[in-house]
């Protein structure tokens, strides 16, 4: 689904994220972990084509992501630390505006159905203006669920999510690997964020220090790598 | 209906449905033009005769003044929560993003031009009911040409962080052959002359309005992509 090969970012002579390779394939998640300022975001960005690289080669969907972005972001959802939500209008117009803007179908029960999975359909006629961190990032959630993504990319998901919330987005995205979707998850959250992810990646100073896989690995295991490799780049968090 | 003619009409629903509700735009621009009326009645004062003769340039004036703030605010919406990102990830032609910002952005400019005409012609005491007609062919068309260019700059600056300062030096000088049409027409057309003997003003400000837009369907997906 991914092939990231050499990618590197900079901003005038300061290098954030350098020499990143990795692939992942269909059905396969990986957990991206870093301190602050480690390039996580970064990383991310370039994955959704939102942010050109520097340097490297990038394939999403067996497209040339750098060149085609537009062909890539058919496959791509993106769960960002911004929601994408409109404040005037309901949680119902809200997923009505993103599923017709994406080509896809935007009847009435489809959305319904959306709102009720991530436990918004009591409020599906009240305005977003209305809604806390948490419902915004459970609307951000629905819209994904009604694209047609095979990739998705999320930034620090499990982020103001009750315990419920959480539950039901691990469920979901192990639902979605099953189905041969593929998942990349930035995260600080020990082990929630992990959870869900085959791999384990991690960032520090902009490089990829680790990439292996959670079956060799139990959560102090990886803990304890990654204080060990994190040390002495920036504050943990 | 076309998924592209759908995607621009999500996109006017939208624009529109949030106005309504939130109607920050619509109220501050009603003000502004109630206000630019005294202050150009103040300017020029009492005499009827002066403030009727130079009602056409008063009138495109208050047009484009009230569309450097209607216009240039027609993205902050896309700014909140990072909706920017979201059309940007959006698959599809982008240029349907345009166009539906772009008509919702004449509703908004309709909506205020036609409460400014009426004010005009209340304060200036001049009777607009037997030129409506060709006053709305001018309108229309003068419009048209405002709002695609200022919906592309405002796309363009909404993510600068002088915007305000920039949105008006980009519109302005695009603004001038427009400005010139307009009110050449509107000056025939209250002085009662059949609007085709102004034909080759119309025939500017018609393809002006087509170059306005064509270049701001073209350019659009690259301007949200920067």
């Amino acid at each position: 689904m991914i092939t990231a090969r050499h990618l590197g970012k900079s901003y005038g002579p300061t290098a954030v994220l350098e020499d990143i390779s990795f692939e992942l394939a269909a059905g396969e998640s990986l957990a991206v972990l870093g301190p602050n300022g480690a390039g996580k975001t970064t990383l991310l960005r370039i994955l959704a084509t939102l942010c050109r690289p520097s340097a490297g080669q990038l394939m999403v969907g067996g497209v040339d992501a750098l060149k085609q972005p537009d062909l890539a972001r058919a496959t791509i959802g993106v769960v960002a630390h911004a929601s994408y939500v409109y404040e005037d209008l309901s949680a119902l117009e809200n997923l009505r505006f993103w599923t017709v803007l994406a080509g896809g179908d935007a009847s009435p029960a489809r959305l319904r159905g959306a709102l009720a999975q991530v436990e918004l359909d009591a409020v599906a006629h009240d305005r977003v203006r209305t809604f806390s961190a948490g419902m915004k990032r459970r609307l951000g959630l629905a819209r994904v669920v009604l694209g047609r993504a095979r990739l998705l990319l999320l930034d620090e998901p499990f982020t103001g999510l009750d315990q419920r919330g959480r539950k039901w987005l691990h469920e979901f995205l192990l639902a979605f690997k099953s189905a041969g979707g593929a998942v990349v998850v930035t995260t600080h959250s020990f082990p929630t964020g992990v959870g869900i992810a085959d791999r384990v990646a991690i960032l520090g100073g902009g490089r990829l220090l680790v990439d292996r896989s959670c079956a060799d690995l139990g959560w102090e295991d990886i803990r304890r790598l990654y204080d060990s490799l994190t040390e002495g780049y920036g504050v943990t968090g | 209906m076309t998924a592209y003619a759908r995607r621009a009409w999500i996109v006017l629903w939208k624009d529109l449905l949030a106005e309504r509700r939130s109607k920050e735009n619509v109220n501050a621009l009603l003000f502004f033009s109630i206000l630019l009326l005294l202050l150009f009645e103040f300017a020029l004062g009492p005499d009827r005769e002066r403030l009727r003769a130079a009602m056409p340039g008063l009138l495109w004036l208050g047009f484009i003044l009230a569309g450097l703030l209607g216009l240039g605010r027609s993205f902050m919406i896309e700014r909140a929560n990072d909706c920017w990102e979201g059309l940007r990830l959006a698959p599809g032609d982008k240029s349907a993003i345009y166009l539906g910002k772009l008509a919702g952005n004449i509703v908004l400019m309709t909506a205020v031009e036609l409460v400014l005409i009426a004010l005009f012609g209340f304060f200036y005491e001049v009777d607009l009911g037997p030129v409506a007609g060709p006053l709305a062919v001018v309108l229309v068309l003068g419009t048209i040409g405002l709002a695609a260019v200022g919906t592309l700059f405002a796309a363009m600056t909404a993510q600068v962080r002088a915007r305000e300062l920039l949105f008006p030096v980009l519109l302005l000088p695009v603004q001038v052959p427009l400005l010139l049409a307009t009110v050449s027409l509107t000056q025939a057309v209250l002085s009662g002359q059949p609007l085709f003997e102004s034909r080759h003003w119309l025939q500017l400000l018609a393809v002006a309005d087509l170059v306005y837009v064509v270049i701001g369907l073209l350019t659009f997906e690259f301007i949200l992509d920067a």
